[in-house]
């Protein structure tokens, strides 16, 4: 079987952004794109459950993907589980649109016998553990996160462990924002592995604003990019169907 | 959103009360709760009265939840003398409040987690479960299978006699794949010592986690400092423990990822127990190295043979006399 590939921004905030236009809009776009939108939020205390963990609800529910509110002392385990749910609920959504090809509209999963859904599990298995994943991670800078970035530097060198066990191929990207002059500063291009991250956090400035919905703009332009350089060069390469799903 | 709907459904399963009855969608079977056994990461156990005894049943918390655990089952129920893991019985789907919910059914293991075990009956059966564990990961291994989530929650005291069983296959992963289920305390990735591939040496370092927290039963924390050295950490854990400390040159040979299958890794934990419980004969040797030359071979052994004879004639004649006053006086009851 011929592996495709996922594509996925993971952002990682603590808090509500407040500049430029609704990130949530934003990822909705991205969405439609085949490009899906996880997002980690990252809580101080019981305190800030408040506005800024809705954002984050709404971002990941616009750009198809999971969310998932965490403190930063279990930021490892959980950002590579919320990166691969969504891998398999992508799958698991490309899956089921070929059953219902199959089996007609009305037909769902569930209304498989176990032993057939059994089955399609192991399909939507098999593809997780072949399919090519590239991942834009989008870090949030503010000065809040200052204290958290240590975390978040061992959470992403732990994701590409568990991702780089796979068969299938990986590459990953580090935006973060607010940037020096920019409202993103792109610190990693595409890349198999994250490894020496070290440096990039510690000189980092951390910055006042949260442009979160322009950061996810530029991920997403990214994300075009590469594909724009991709399809002069390379046209031929076999796309996964969820990407000419969108529009 | 999927997750909150993950948790809404948790509770509705989890919130199934003793003696709620159901018929399955498909097979028709009708259950019983008795109680609830416990809860996993994908959805909660109960003990149940079935036709045929009491079975234990797992109900997911999502519809797709439990699909690759039964599939693992499945696998193993496959493998001849079913040894790799509780039996399946049952899949089926079970209607809560007009929601559809996947369950499956299996045997019931009766028992004590681990680490209650070891710390009500002594740490000396620590390696001795661990011998089976290994016996038991070796054939897992031989059907090209890893578990993966090894920890002493998986993990249980049948019996008597006592032995070592595990559940929750949830985890179990085919070799050469990527880990599809972890905790963090019992996974190589996370101290720095490997990566997530199924392989073997994968579950032994688990294992060799799981006997250094027989002796630590909180589980203890990796250094915040990125830099630190976490094999040497773990060096020390196994120094300071007189129980492990007998251990330690397989321990961090498992920690290391030196052992390649499980069976060399059992074979030197036997010898590893069988060389503790030999100080006694050591000392014999000694003894007899004192003796004089001139002595023969027969006559040695002899000698020391003797007093341990004398104990066990001993031992017979009272349990014989105990035994014939107790008939005489039953014969003189009557």
């Amino acid at each position: 079987m011929n592996a495709g590939k996922i594509k996925q921004i993971l952002l990682l905030t603590d808090g509500c952004s407040n500049q430029g236009e609704d990130p949530a809009a934003v990822a909705a776009f991205a969405n439609e794109k085949g490009i899906t939108v996880n997002v980690i939020g990252i809580l101080e205390h019981e305190s800030n459950r408040g506005k800024g963990m809705k954002e984050v609800e709404n971002i990941a529910a616009s750009g198809g993907g999971v969310s998932q509110l965490v403190y930063a002392s279990q930021l490892s385990q959980t950002v590579q589980m919320v990166t691969k749910q969504a891998m398999t609920q992508t799958l698991q959504g490309v899956v089921h649109g070929e059953l219902r090809q199959i089996l007609g509209e009305e037909r769902e999963m569930e209304d498989l016998p176990p032993d057939k859904r059994g089955e399609v599990m192991e399909v939507v298995d098999d593809l997780g553990e072949t399919v090519n994943l590239e991942v834009l991670i989008l870090v949030d800078t503010s000065a809040s996160m200052k204290p958290k970035l240590p975390m978040v530097q061992e959470a992403l060198s732990d994701l590409s462990i568990s991702l780089n066990s796979r068969t299938g191929n990986n590459n990953f990207a580090l935006f973060l924002f607010p940037g020096k002059r920019k409202d993103t500063e792109k610190v990693l291009d595409w890349t198999p592995k994250i490894n020496s991250l070290t440096d990039t956090f510690h000189r980092l400035t951390t910055g006042g604003v949260t442009p979160t919905g322009p950061a996810l703009k530029s991920a997403l332009y990214h994300f075009e990019k590469r594909r724009g350089k991709r399809s002069l060069i390379d046209d031929g390469e076999d796309e996964f169907p969820i990407e000419e799903s969108g529009f | 959103m999927m997750e909150k709907m993950n948790f809404q459904s948790k509770n509705q399963a989890s919130k199934l009360s003793a003696g709620t009855k159901w018929v399955g969608k498909w097979n028709k079977n009708p259950y019983r709760i008795i109680r609830t056994l416990g809860s996993g990461a994908t959805g909660v156990v109960y003990l149940v009265e079935t036709r045929s005894g009491q079975r234990a049943v797992k109900i997911g918390e999502n519809k797709m939840s439990l699909t690759s655990e039964i599939n693992v089952l499945k696998h193993f129920s496959k493998v001849r003398g079913n040894v790799l893991g509780p039996s399946l019985l049952d899949v089926d789907d079970i209607e809560i409040r007009g929601e559809m919910y996947p369950f499956f059914c299996m045997e019931y293991l009766k028992g004590e987690p681990l680490l209650d075990f070891a710390k009500k009956r002594g740490t000396e059966w620590v390696p001795v479960f661990i011998v089976q564990l290994l016996g038991d990961l070796d054939r897992l291994h031989q059907e090209g299978w890893v578990f993966g989530d090894l920890k002493p929650e998986n993990l249980i005291i049948t019996g008597p006699p006592s032995r070592v069983r595990w559940f929750d296959v949830g985890g179990t992963t085919k070799q050469g794949r990527a880990i599809k289920e972890y905790t963090e305390f019992y996974d190589r990735g996370y101290w720095g010592l490997g990566d997530r591939k199924a392989e073997p040496s994968y579950d032994l370092f688990s294992t060799a986690m799981i006997f250094i927290q027989t002796a630590y039963p909180h589980r203890f924390k990796k250094p915040a400092d990125a830099g630190s050295d976490n094999l040497e950490l773990l060096r020390r854990y196994i120094s300071h423990s007189p129980p492990l400390l007998p251990y330690k040159k397989i321990l961090i040979h498992a920690l290391k990822g030196k052992y390649t299958d499980a069976q060399l890794m059992k074979k030197e934990l036997m010898e590893a127990i069988d060389n503790r419980t030999a100080p006694k004969k050591t000392v014999e040797k000694q003894s007899r190295s004192v003796q004089p030359k001139r002595h023969r071979k027969k006559t040695k052994s002899k000698k020391y043979k003797e007093p341990q004879s004398f104990r066990t004639e001993l031992i017979l004649t009272a349990s014989f006399l105990f035994l014939s006053s107790v008939l005489y006086f039953m014969g003189q009851w009557m």
